[in-house]
């Protein structure tokens, strides 16, 4: 259904992230740029999952995304875990947390689901905050990283190569695109976009809208907290920022600017936001007053975000 | 058998009675239409029947079954289904995309996260027949809020037969509609319960359309019953001609 179409449009993506860190050592960028710009984009259409394609605004996604950046960072430094057990006890943790929390939350609409959904997150932000002894409290978790992955054959050193990093978290990207397009475009996805479009309409049809808001709430928290994961290990090492809710803020940012109506709005809005963020913050202490200017700008002129002016354009 | 039982049914707004101790019964296989003046609680009535508003008090059975506390889903589940007065769809979405969903409920599929290719072309096959009977087989791939008034409301009963209900409820079907379109819900109706024996409780205005299609017809007026027999009856009701046909033959 809808931003799902356009074959064109997947095969583009695929082909301009494949070589991502080629090209963006071109135009002054670097790698570690690129897989920034993947994992947000992983993130905010984490969070689209439940705003663009069920119609339900949360402001605490922060929250299982720094729960998958601890839940993995912790395993690794306490536990010795290899990346990917550490990646699945992010997700266990984080996917945990949304269920118990979902089911709290799912009664609310509107505004006061996306104020529960604060006010849980920033539980989350505080006990990493005031836990020194375990999460290392403001400095963060550090003295761990990444190791390189063993497949028995052959080895891939995410540690030791910014680029198999990139082609590594690009395929756990992948993975978790898919799964969301295809759930997207299954007779349950359809039930979300159906209470996106009209909620009562949904009801009346046999849906039981709190189950089923629930949860497309716990899978786009579970894919957040894969992009919280990479994030953690992207940086080896994870902070309080990671669960604080102006993280939040600013997936919901990505995700309108880009294009919370389309599939693949989400991953452009994160691009520009982070390397707005990239390049403006290191000219300028203000980079966020800029990133408010686009952001109001492209939401004034183009409401359906700058994938949604492109689409536009294609077609005039 | 009855298939829907309303015993001494109220509903409060404050002080204002929308429903005031309503009771009726609706066979299996009838066709009841509901009449009354603007505000008379016939929209409120629905409501406390799908579940969309509680009663202040009586009780709701379905099928013998109580479902005063049940959620509206749930009685969709027992197979009561309903359109709205202002017309309710999924607006962005096709007209074939709105009926999918139904189709999609109806056939158990609402959690199923991946659909397989026989699973789909039931679906589809289902889709298209829903289209035909609707008349709306060249529209599919139209966006429903691009749709005139006539086929949105249309689309509406659609979906909500797509679910394959046992009660139908149908809110003023063709208010706001020309001749023309009248007619085309009005036949439509009249096949859906008289071919495939559909029990229907119908809210309607235009009175062609009630003394056409009902087999029985409810008069309501201030939430209370005014009257209730086969259509000749109520025509021939001196006490509906002053409250209520007088008014609007007037
Ligand atoms: N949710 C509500 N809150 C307060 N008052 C309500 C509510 N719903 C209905 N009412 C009131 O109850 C009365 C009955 O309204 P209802 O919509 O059931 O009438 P109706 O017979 O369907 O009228 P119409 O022919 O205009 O559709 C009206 O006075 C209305 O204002
Ligand atoms: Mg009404």
């Amino acid at each position: 259904m809808n931003g799902l179409r356009g074959h064109r449009l997947n095969v583009a993506v695929g082909i301009i992230l494949l070589f991502m860190p080629f090209w963006m050592g071109a135009i002054g960028g670097y790698t570690e740029l690129a897989s920034r710009i993947l994992v947000m984009g992983l993130a905010a259409m984490s969070l689209n999952f439940l705003l663009g394609f069920t119609g339900v605004l949360s402001f605490g996604h922060a929250a299982y995304f720094g729960l998958g950046a601890y839940g993995a960072a912790m395993a690794i430094k306490y536990l010795g875990a290899g990346t990917m057990p550490a990646i699945a006890l992010g997700m266990l943790v984080a996917t945990l947390a949304a269920m118990v929390i979902g089911a709290l939350i799912v009664r609310r609409r509107g505004v006061y689901f996306a104020m529960v959904t604060i006010a849980f997150g920033q539980v989350f932000y505080f006990l990493a905050f005031r836990w020194n002894s375990v999460t290392g409290g403001d400095d963060g978790l550090t003295g761990w990283h990444r190791a390189p992955i063993d497949f028995g054959v052959a080895t891939l050193d995410i540690f030791g190569s910014d680029k198999a990093f990139y082609y590594f978290a690009l395929v756990i990207f992948g993975v978790c695109v898919a799964a969301m397009a295809l759930l997207l475009s299954s007779p349950f996805g359809r039930t979300l976009i159906a209470i996106r479009e009209n909620e009562r309409r949904a009801r009346f049809l046999g849906v039981p809208i709190e189950f089923h808001i629930w949860l497309s709430f716990v899978v786009s928290c579970l894919f957040v907290s894969v992009a919280g994961a990479l994030y953690a290990l992207l940086n080896n090492f994870t902070d309080p920022r990671a669960l604080r809710f102006d993280l939040s803020g600013n997936l919901v940012i990505m995700a309108v600017l880009g294009g919370m109506r389309s599939f693949w709005g989400p991953l452009i809005g994160a691009a520009i936001f982070v390397a707005l963020q990239d390049f403006v913050s290191s000219r300028t202490e203000n980079w966020m007053s800029v990133i408010g200017l686009v952001f109001v700008l492209v939401v004034r002129f183009f409401p359906r975000g700058v994938l949604g002016m492109l689409r536009n354009a294609a077609k005039a | 058998m009855s298939l829907l039982q309303v015993e001494g049914a109220s509903k409060r707004f404050g002080s204002l009675v929308a429903i005031d101790d309503v009771s009726m019964t609706v066979g299996p296989g009838e066709l009841r239409a509901i009449i009354g003046p603007n505000g008379a609680g016939k929209t409120t009535f629905f409501n406390l029947v799908s579940g969309l508003v509680a009663p202040t008090s009586g009780a709701i059975l379905f099928e013998g079954r109580d479902v005063t506390a049940l959620a509206p889903e749930k009685r969709v589940a027992l197979g009561m289904a309903r359109t709205f007065q202002i017309t309710e769809v999924f607006p962005e979405l096709s007209v074939a995309d709105n009926i999918r969903v139904a189709v999609e409920i109806a056939a158990g599929y609402r959690l199923t996260p991946w659909l397989g290719g026989a699973g789909r072309a039931g679906v589809d096959a289902k889709v298209s027949e829903l289209l035909r009977v609707g008349g709306l087989a060249d529209k599919g791939g139209v966006r429903v809020g691009a749709l005139s008034h006539g086929d949105q409301r249309a689309a509406e009963i659609m979906m909500s037969l797509a679910l394959r209900p046992r009660l139908l409820m149908l809110d003023e079907p063709t208010a706001g509609m020309g001749d023309q379109e009248t007619y085309e819900i009005a036949r439509l109706v009249r096949r859906l319960h008289r071919r495939a024996g559909l029990t229907i409780m119908l809210i309607e205005h235009d009175m062609r359309v009630v003394f056409n299609l009902a087999d029985r017809i409810m008069v309501l007026a201030e939430g209370r019953v005014l009257a209730e027999g086969t259509p000749q009856e109520i025509s021939e009701s001196d006490k509906v001609q002053a409250a209520y046909l007088g008014k609007a033959a007037a």
